[in-house]
């Protein structure tokens, strides 16, 4: 194995040095994303900081320092830890099956006494760190072979059945796609994924018949929503006619009819995009949507820039699932797919949502700050 | 190796990482042309659909029109109604709070069960009403015990009230609850609580009596509540109504018909105007605006003097010697009555194989047109009768006003009956037997009429032979238009006036010779003095046994069995302005019974004069009320 030597390879980064690479430009951006979190949630709130506004404010400031302290840990911590922490959240997911309090119509929610804890947030973060940890253990030459795709199949599918017993519908989709995502880039063979959708598509009957009957009625009702105005298409219809009667400005803060008038369902959880889009119009989306955008450019240019395989993998991973959150919101409330419980990252009220998403975004940083560091095959560090 | 196996790596990483990237791209760009579709293209329409949600359109229902009597005074008016109302969502334990109230304001078990079943079904901020119609006292001990009665608040609404209640009440008729069948499409009859005219004037005068809605937009949430009203538009209170009735002179007839089963009528000669209209026993209209019990409404319909029919245009009476006039005028244009024409009447009269009673039984000698009128002899219009023929006799009592409906603005006004030839043929298909002109004549057998007819065909004996129709309604005055129904030039009968003058004089003996069956009840007052005509009608007939046995005297027979008592009058005499017709069901004798009556009537009508002419406003106001 050859060894080269390099002056700019740092081993071990002084506390300052890490405090140093910080990526400012994506904290302002959070920053921004949430704030408008707060101003919509004020909002929601009729105008007030109560319930929600003032809340959502001080968990992000909360979820902020949670985010540096995860990125200034040495990322082959992380590496190390990948696995258990994995295996944790397994665990974790498990005992909500068993022990969980049912909330919100699914069980969802563990009671750990001082916080309550949902296991699938969790399980996305873990999920993401064993999936790049597996990757980067492997060559590229047993990447191309079928028998080294199963464990990280099985990987996805375990906690994706889960959650879907539980059943949260989203982040089901969320764990797949983002799965699938990440072996597209850890360089995962063309013809495997064509396979893999075309038994996706075979599977379907057998997993429509698996579907409650609430989650069968919100395709039912995605595909024709006319089905069933005052039911179950309700939702969807009064999200568009809140959107498209914002207009291209929009109706003003507070002024939103269909939000305030509560036409609009969970306005302030996984309908609040559709609030923004009544009250700030066109614009207001575009600037949201900006934001996410700058935020996702910034992700994948820290992805790409990484000169370990795991946080190459690590990165592209929080990026995805970072995308997904947006766009499956986003394609939610505009009818473009079925309602699905996914929240707006930073922006729908929510505790735990939000936590998954800064350590997410913590481990970005951290990717980032030890991006000149190169990692061996089981977490060395590898100074050649 | 490894180096090697990394660049690769990386290179295959990076290229799928920007295939990645670039779908990502592409699917954002997928959002944002959506985005654009919803809030750009499609605004206009989603705007439209934000507008429907929001704004809710709730219907103000009108102040209905008033009810006055020629002078003004109200004979239907809107009297606020308090009522209790409890709201559910301020309410959160109603059973104690109901239990709470009842100690205030009596409420039925009945009611307490429908405000807990309305409060289920009902959304939680809509109020029940718990009971309307509170009185003052009520009123002020429920708002005192507001803090102590979460959710109880009063409401003020509207309802008809009438004033002179079973006085006016087949004049005025009543409102209430809109039927199945009444529906139009138009919301206002969907209204809770909305009222339509079921009877009287408020049904005939229903349309401009209403008004018309008020709009008021106000916008609502999605559970429905009211946030706040954005404008509105006042409705236009109904049409007021003025009839041509005095009131006080109805009030006066209506008492003077005392406990009696009947009908009285009084008419302005000239103009037909009806100045009092009273049909007895009566019921009170107030009871069915706050909806009638069972028990009530079973009482009113089983009674058998029937309340609930307005006798004076539904009931249909055999007019008895009431009729004689009409068969004078008939014998008379005939030719066949002349000043020399005698008729000996020797108490009865013989066709065929059957006899003809007079009611005199030792009968009245010979006697001409006027002593037959004045004594109210039933041979001498036998005779007449016979001579004239029933198609004449018929085509006599229709041009004065019998045998079809007068077109009185009433509902439910019946037309009576006046037998002809062909009449008989066709509906019995048996030829018409010349007896039957005979009973006829003296206003039995099958001629029926209403008290309204004869008034009617009183006015146009004593107004000089003009086919006057009777009319309640004077005027409409209101912001939807006023309306004065058509003064219309009546049509001449074409009677002689020599024919008329005969008749009336004969009239005027029947209450002002000694030897006239109504001298008693003349009267006396100068000026004053009426003109008329008794009539007892039979109710069924006199058998053979009767007669022979000698008759039992009527007191003694059931009341359902005694003779009708009529009379028709008019007066001043020298100047007739006022005609009557009064009908005593069951009582027993036009002279005894219903002529009081009349000449009463008369009395006051021509001391209250109503049809003088109203000068200035002001004298309105002034017009003393018995």
């Amino acid at each position: 194995m050859a060894r080269r030597a390099r002056g700019l390879n740092v081993v071990e980064l002084s506390l300052a040095d890490k405090a140093w690479r910080i990526n400012w430009i994506l904290v302002l951006l959070l920053a921004s994303i949430a704030a408008i979190g707060v101003l919509m949630l004020y909002s929601a709130g009729g105008g007030s900081l109560q319930p929600w506004s003032q809340r959502h404010l001080v968990r992000f400031l909360a979820a902020l320092f949670v985010m540096l302290a995860v990125s200034l840990v040495d990322i082959r911590l992380w590496l190390r830890l990948a696995y258990p922490a994995y295996a944790l959240a397994l665990v974790l997911l498990v005992a909500v099956e068993t022990a969980g309090m049912v909330g919100m119509g699914a069980q969802r929610w563990l009671d750990l006494g001082l916080i309550q804890l949902q296991p699938s947030e969790l399980m996305k973060i873990a999920l993401v760190l064993a999936l790049a940890r597996y990757f980067h253990g492997l060559t590229s030459e047993e990447t191309g072979r079928i028998v080294y795709v199963i464990p990280p199949t099985l990987m996805v599918l375990v906690p994706t059945a889960l959650v879907m017993r539980q059943p949260d519908l989203g982040t089901a989709a969320l764990m797949v796609l983002g799965g699938g995502a990440m072996f597209f880039v850890a360089g995962v063979r063309m013809w495997k994924f064509a396979t893999v959708i075309a038994a996706g598509l075979a599977a379907m009957p057998v997993l429509w018949s698996t579907l409650r009957d609430y989650q069968r009625n919100r395709v039912l009702t995605f595909l024709d929503p006319e089905r069933d105005p005052l039911g179950a298409g309700y939702h969807i219809l009064q999200s568009k006619i809140a959107l498209g009667s914002g207009g291209l400005f929009g109706k003003g803060l507070l002024e939103g009819t269909q939000s305030h008038l509560n036409f609009l369902p969970e306005k302030q959880t996984d309908f609040i995009f559709t609030m923004l889009a009544e009250e700030f119009g066109m614009v207001g989306c575009l600037i949201l949507l900006g934001l996410y955008a700058l935020t996702l450019m910034i992700a994948f240019a820290i992805a790409l820039r990484s000169q370990s395989l795991f946080g190459r993998m690590l990165g592209m991973g929080v990026t995805i699932i970072f995308f997904l959150y947006v766009f499956i919101n986003v394609a939610m409330v505009t009818g473009l797919i079925p309602v699905v419980g996914v929240p707006l990252p930073l922006v729908s009220y929510g505790g735990t949502a939000m936590l998954t998403v800064m350590i997410g975004m913590g481990l970005l940083m951290g990717v980032d700050i030890h991006r000149d560091m190169r990692l061996g095959r089981h977490g060395e560090s590898v100074t050649s | 190796m490894a180096g090697k196996d990394e660049a690769t790596r990386e290179r295959l990483f990076t290229r799928r990482a920007l295939i990645l990237g670039g779908t990502q791209a592409a699917l954002v760009s997928a959002l944002v042309g959506r985005i654009y579709y919803l809030q750009v293209v499609e605004s206009r329409r989603f705007h439209m659909l934000a507008e429907e949600n929001r704004v809710s359109m709730r219907l103000l229902p009108p102040q209905r029109g008033r009810v006055l009597d020629r002078f003004g005074e109200a004979m239907a008016v809107n009297r606020q109604n308090y009522r209790v109302m409890l709201n559910a969502e301020q309410a959160p334990n109603a059973e104690a709070v109901l239990t709470a109230l009842g100690e205030i304001v009596p409420i039925a078990d009945v009611d307490r069960r429908r405000i807990l079943r309305e409060m289920r079904r009902r959304r939680s901020f809509v109020p029940v009403m718990v009971r309307d119609n509170l009185n003052w006292n009520e009123v002020t001990r429920v708002e005192v015990n507001a803090p102590d009665l979460p959710g109880v608040s009063i409401d003020v609404g509207q309802t008809r009230f009438y004033p002179h209640g079973a006085f006016a009440s087949h004049l005025v008729g009543y409102v209430s609850a809109v039927a199945e069948n009444e529906l139009t499409g138009d919301p206002l009859l969907e209204l809770p609580g909305f009222r339509t005219g079921k009877s009287g004037m408020e049904k005939v005068h229903d349309a401009p009596l209403r008004g018309r809605a008020g709009r008021s937009r106000v916008e609502v949430n999605a559970l429905g509540r009211v946030v706040r009203e954005l404008d509105r538009q006042e409705g236009v209170l109904g049409s007021e109504v003025s009839l041509t009735v005095d009131m006080g002179l109805q009030d006066f007839v209506t008492r003077r018909m005392g406990e009696e089963s009947g009908a009285a009528v009084a008419l302005d000669v000239h103009s037909g105007e009806v100045l009092a209209l009273a049909s007895v026993p009566a019921f009170d209209p107030n009871q069915f605006t706050a909806g009638i019990t069972a028990r009530d409404w079973e009482d009113l319909q089983r009674d058998e003097r029937a309340p609930l029919s307005n006798k004076a245009v539904a009931g249909l009476y055999a007019p008895g010697s009431t009729f004689k006039p009409v068969v004078a005028l008939a014998a008379l244009a005939a030719g066949i009555a002349t000043p020399e024409t005698r008729v000996t009447c020797e108490g009865h009269m013989d066709l065929g194989d059957s006899r003809f009673h007079c009611w005199k039984k030792e009968g009245h000698g010979a006697l001409g047109l006027h002593e037959a009128m004045t004594q109210s002899c039933d041979v001498f219009f036998y005779e007449m009768s016979r001579r004239v023929g029933i198609d004449r006799i018929a085509a006599m009592a229709r041009a004065l006003g019998m045998g079809e409906r007068t077109g009185l603005d009433l509902p439910s006004e019946r037309g009576g009956l006046i037998p002809t030839r062909e009449w008989k043929l066709k509906t019995t298909g048996v030829p018409w037997q010349q007896g039957e002109t005979l009973v006829s004549g003296i206003g039995q057998g099958n001629v029926l009429t209403t008290p309204l007819q004869l008034a009617v065909m009183t006015a146009r004996i004593v107004n000089g032979g003009i086919a006057v129709k009777p009319r309640l309604t004077r005027e409409l005055t209101g912001r939807e238009g006023g309306f004065v129904p058509r003064q219309g030039e009546f049509e001449q009968i074409g009677l002689p006036a020599q024919h008329l003058e005969r008749v009336m004089r004969a009239m005027d003996a029947v209450s002002n010779s000694p030897r006239g069956t109504a001298f008693k009840t003349r009267i006396e007052q100068p000026g004053m003095a009426m003109g008329g005509k008794t009539g007892t009608a039979q109710v069924r007939r006199i058998t053979l046994s009767e007669r022979e046995a000698g008759q039992i005297k009527p007191e003694d027979r059931p009341w359902k069995e005694r003779d009708h008592a009529l009379f028709i009058g008019f007066a001043p005499v020298a100047a007739p302005r006022y005609a009557v017709a009064v009908v005593v069901e069951h009582g027993i004798s036009g002279a005894r019974t219903a002529a009081p009556i009349a000449r009463d009537i008369l009395l006051e009508t021509q001391r209250r004069d109503p049809s003088r002419p109203r000068t200035t406003p002001e004298r309105v106001a002034e017009t003393p009320r018995s």
